[in-house]
């Protein structure tokens, strides 16, 4: 028997290899996976600096640390109409060196002295690659706190969502009958709810944390039109040959919904999983921009920060507060879209190219 | 003197579909339209027709797939020997008697869970009916794929079948249908989408299993000329009925039945000296049995064991 | 009899992830005019290919990669598209596999017919094209109600006799049917052929029939070649081939048909399954499942075909066996 178990090992090597050949065909799945893997690395990344010491705790960490950037400033006063010959316009004063009296509270400097000040939010410099934020936290540390958010909920969500809508299509498309018609009743009043904005309600009611937000991204999703697809899938697995042959064999009902009409369903589930996570992720910065998610940091609470102190109006003078952010969120979810797209590929062999 | 394992009698299924705006109208069609046969113990039958004649519908009738509408069919019960008709099992009982009962698809891409391994798909039904233990199973699926010429066993049993070729597929279910032993297999044209040169060499294996094991095929093709190589007796089937029914040889060389002419007569022959001559419907012969079938039998008997429906076809043909 | 196409040494593969997969090598026949000529084979013998190449019709990864096709005397493998769209249809025609099934479901029959026929005549009238498809139409046996009908209306017997008139709506020398019968019952597969037969005499057309059904070979072809993993085993006349058939292969494929007539033999089948063709070795490619091995068998030495008799053709290895 262990000859067995060699050639079974051997042919699992084999169809792997034949798998990711495919995969490897699709030019659009490949994109995805080096975005993908991009951000899996910077998540890995950070805990992999702090436990090395490479990165100090006080100064690094995203959410409590700080780091100071004192420099000259020149004191000026901002006038109240533009273009004026220095400035050319309202976004131009205070320039990169110099600070607005107005802003000035603790000190009697007079316009046209220097002060030595902290230097909050600092641009990208040697020491802080993507800079500070407002708070002096390492914005680049953000980012990478951001990704392993990003990375949990989206799966979390997704693997929820799917093995919800998985298991409710599929008994939906056996039973048949008035259970199939509930569960599709069910699906379509919650393809009618916008999502958005019952998650504004959801938050009004209860404090959202970043797993709250995946259960209850998961089950939504979980619940509405991908059970539909699941049922049609389900539905045609269900007359093909190898399932009546279980029939006549004598199987009860449940042993073959679970052991064959279950697992020829699973690769379109894998599919809508990867999708979902696209959603998932957007869904959070949305929520987050918005400042109605309680969470400690991630990409769209960058944003949010950036919005409240008034950063976002000042165009590309304080760039590095939203781009990385911003760019993070739409490169991450479309990656996870890419992939899915290879998946895609692999899995319905009339979109290969040979 | 055989017992005969199987008596069908007035099979009828119909299916209701629905035409119009809204369903409106619902008309019956008559799939599978009264028909009746035996089949002996150890002896097989053939169902020729061509596509739409309802031998598909009448497979799944009598595999207790699909329910059927109405008619009898009684089996042969080895423990009150005597036979028993379907409508009396259920539950327990049902699930034992689908021991003796098989069915062998037509796609062997689709009649195998792509996502099973060899062994396991074989040892499903011994799994199902807890025959054994597990030793014995796998000691089971071993002999059985030595049996079916899928040797040797250790290099098939961990493969899955899109690594297998048509016929080592098709193989693969005659194993899995029969390591239970049944008594009864229905083969829905099981050789129809295989390579000529293999068609035969699944042909004789099954031919000789039935022989070792005592099985009773009803053998569905709309391929006369694989129906003779494989059946003792051919039902024709046309229409939802069987036209003609009789043994293999007796029906090719003395068809009486216009439809089982025209049919016999349209098959290409392979040779290119041979003259075919075409038939041209000619209904007298078919109309002195009805008019000598002063009791209305649904089937006249012409000769010893071959009976020719008698209903009107006129039409139809 | 002049011949309407010669096909030498063809060669053709496709490339995929696997490796290259040599589907035609080296093939060579001709087809007179008027003449039937058939290629039988099992799935993957490359029949389908050789018939796809004859019209540069093969997918995307698939390439010639040796070898001529004289269509009425020129070589029609190095034409630009624009030359062999000139050809298709007009020249050499081709009736495909399951193509009842590929009419456009929204368009009546007529409609597509002339598309076809508009392609290739231009500047001929709507009035002369709906005579030309209802002369079609009769030819093939169909009602002249069709030209207005939709595909669903239609039986499948009806769809491949519609199909017939298509191929020959722009009046082709040549015609290819690969498996037109598949799929249809028996009766009306009796039918079509007998159309297909008629149409020919009629019209003076030469026909390329390609089946896996020994048996309607026999019926339907004048000359015909058995393939096998890519390549021509035996050629020759069908009647010669049938009463004298020399290839093992050949031999094998009428040994396991079994035929209603006749007493009720015992078939013989072969083992083992037909070759990858994915990065195939040199040589013989038949050896490994040869029921009639002999000792002088070389299974390395390349097939060769060497004629025996008139016109038959069979591979050197058999040639001297009886």
């Amino acid at each position: 028997m262990d000859k067995q178990k060699d050639i079974a090992k051997s042919i699992r090597r084999a169809s792997i290899k034949k798998n990711w050949a495919m995969f490897k065909q699709s030019k659009l799945g490949m994109i995805g996976i080096y975005i993908v893997g991009f951000f899996l690395f910077l998540s890995l990344l950070q805990p992999f600096l702090f436990v090395t010491g490479i990165w100090n705790k006080g100064i690094y960490d995203p959410v409590v640390g700080y780091s100071e950037q004192f420099q000259d400033f020149l004191v000026v006063d901002c006038p109240k109409e533009y273009p004026t010959e220095k400035y050319k316009s309202r976004t131009d004063c205070p320039a990169r060196n110099e600070i607005n009296i107005r802003t000035l509270f603790y000190s009697d400097a007079q316009v046209g002295e220097t002060i030595y000040q902290n230097l909050q939010p600092a641009p990208p410099s040697k020491k802080h690659i993507l800079g500070t934020d407002p708070l002096g936290r390492d914005v680049f540390s953000q980012i990478m706190e951001g990704s392993q958010v990003a990375f949990i909920l989206g799966l979390l969500s997704a693997t929820l969502g799917v093995g919800i809508s998985t298991l409710l299509g599929t008994i939906a498309a056996f039973y048949g009958g008035r259970v199939d018609a509930y569960l599709m009743r069910q699906s379509d009043l919650i393809l009618m709810l916008p999502t958005l904005p019952l998650l504004f309600i959801i938050s009004a009611f209860s404090e959202l944390k970043v797993w709250h937000l995946a259960v209850v991204l998961g089950t939504i999703g979980g619940l509405g039109g991908s059970v539909i697809t699941i049922k049609s899938q389900a539905l045609q697995v269900k007359v093909k040959p190898f399932v009546d042959s279980a029939r006549i064999t004598g199987g009860s009902r449940m042993n073959i919904l679970f052991s064959h009409v279950l697992p020829n369903v699973a690769p379109l589930a894998l599919l809508f999983m990867v999708f979902s996570v696209t959603g998932a992720i957007a869904s959070e910065s949305v929520l987050s921009f918005l400042g109605l998610l309680n969470i400690d940091m991630s990409w769209g609470l960058m944003i949010y920060l950036a919005q409240v102190e008034g950063y976002i109006f000042s165009g590309m003078k304080f760039w590095w507060l939203i781009l990385p952010a911003g760019l993070s969120v739409t490169f991450l979810a479309g990656g996870f879209y890419l992939v899915g797209r290879g998946l895609d590929e692999v899995f319905n062999p009339r979109l290969r190219k040979r | 003197m055989k017992n005969n394992l199987l008596e069908v009698r007035n099979l009828e299924k119909y299916f209701e579909v629905s035409s119009g705006i809204f369903s409106r109208n619902k008309s019956i069609v008559k799939a599978v339209d009264g028909i009746s046969f035996d089949i002996p113990f150890g002896s097989s039958l053939g169902l020729v027709g061509q596509s739409g004649c309802g031998k598909t519908t009448t497979a799944r009738a009598l595999s207790l797939l699909d329910p059927k509408t109405s008619g009898t069919v009684n089996f042969y019960n080895e423990e009150t020997s005597s036979m028993q008709s379907i409508d009396e099992l259920e539950g327990e009982e049902l699930r034992k008697f689908r021991r003796n009962i098989q069915m062998i698809f037509q796609d062997p891409y689709e009649s195998l869970n792509p996502r099973w391994n060899i062994k396991d798909i074989i040892l499903e039904p011994l799994n199902i009916h807890n025959i054994g233990n597990l030793k014995d199973r796998e000691e089971a699926v071993y002999e059985i794929l030595k049996t079916v010429g899928l040797t040797p066993p250790e290099n098939y049993m961990p493969r899955y079948p899109h690594e297998l070729s048509g016929g080592q597929r098709q193989r693969v279910s005659i194993a899995r249908t029969l390591i239970m032993k049944p008594k009864f297999v229905v083969c829905d044209e099981p050789t129809s989408m295989l390579d000529v040169s293999i068609r035969i060499s699944i042909m004789d294996l099954m031919l000789n299993l039935a022989k070792d094991l005592e099985v009773s095929y009803l053998y569905i093709t709309h391929d006369l000329a694989v129906a003779r190589y494989m059946c003792d007796r051919i039902a024709v089937m046309f229409n939802g009925k069987i036209v003609e029914i009789a043994e293999t040889e007796e029906l090719l060389s003395n068809p009486i039945h216009p439809y089982t002419k025209r049919l016999i007569s349209s098959i290409p022959i392979p040779d290119p000296s041979y003259k075919r001559e075409r038939y041209e419907l000619d209904f007298s012969e078919l109309d002195n049995i009805i008019a000598n079938n002063s009791d209305e039998l649904p089937m006249a008997e012409v000769k010893s064991g071959h009976y020719v429906a008698t209903h009107d076809v006129k039409g139809i043909l | 009899m002049k011949n309407i196409l010669e096909v030498k040494n063809l060669c053709m593969s496709y490339s995929t992830i696997e490796g290259e997969v040599e589907a035609v090598k080296d093939v060579s026949f001709s087809v007179k005019e008027g003449e039937s000529f058939g290629i039988v084979g099992e799935s993957g013998c490359g029949k389908t290919s050789v018939a796809m190449s004859l019209l540069q019709l093969q997918a995307d990864n698939g390439k010639i990669t040796n070898g001529q096709i004289l269509f009425d005397g020129k070589n029609i493998v190095q034409l630009n598209e624009s030359e062999l769209r000139s050809i298709r249809w007009s020249g050499i025609s081709m009736v495909f596999q399951g193509a009842m099934n590929s009419w456009n479901p929204v368009v009546k029959i007529g409609e597509q017919i002339r598309e076809a026929i508009r392609e290739h005549y231009p500047d001929k009238s709507k009035d002369e094209n709906t005579n030309k498809i209802l002369e079609l139409f009769n030819i093939v046996g169909l009602d002249s109600s069709v030209i207005d009908r939709y595909p669903h209306e239609l039986s499948g017997g009806m769809k491949q006799r519609a199909v017939i008139a298509l191929a020959l709506s722009c009046d082709p020398k040549l015609i290819i049917a690969d498996e037109p019968t598949t799929a249809l019952d028996v009766v009306i597969q009796d039918q079509i052929l007998n159309e297909i037969r008629k149409v020919q005499e009629v019209l003076g057309l030469s026909l390329i029939y390609i089946s896996h059904d020994i048996a309607v070979i026999a019926e339907m072809t004048d000359n015909m070649a058995v393939m096998y993993a890519g390549s021509i085993v035996e050629r020759g006349p069908t009647k010669e081939i049938f009463s004298n058939p020399r290839h093992s292969y050949t031999k094998s494929l009428l040994e396991s048909t079994p035929s209603i007539v006749g007493d009720k033999v015992k078939l013989k089948s072969l083992d083992g399954e037909p070759p990858s063709l994915i990065n195939k070795e040199p040589g013989c490619s038949f050896a490994p499942r040869c029921p009639y091995k002999e000792e002088s068998c070389n299974p390395l030495r390349e097939m060769e075909l060497i004629e025996i008799n008139n016109e038959h053709y069979v591979d050197a290895c058999n040639a001297g066996k009886l």
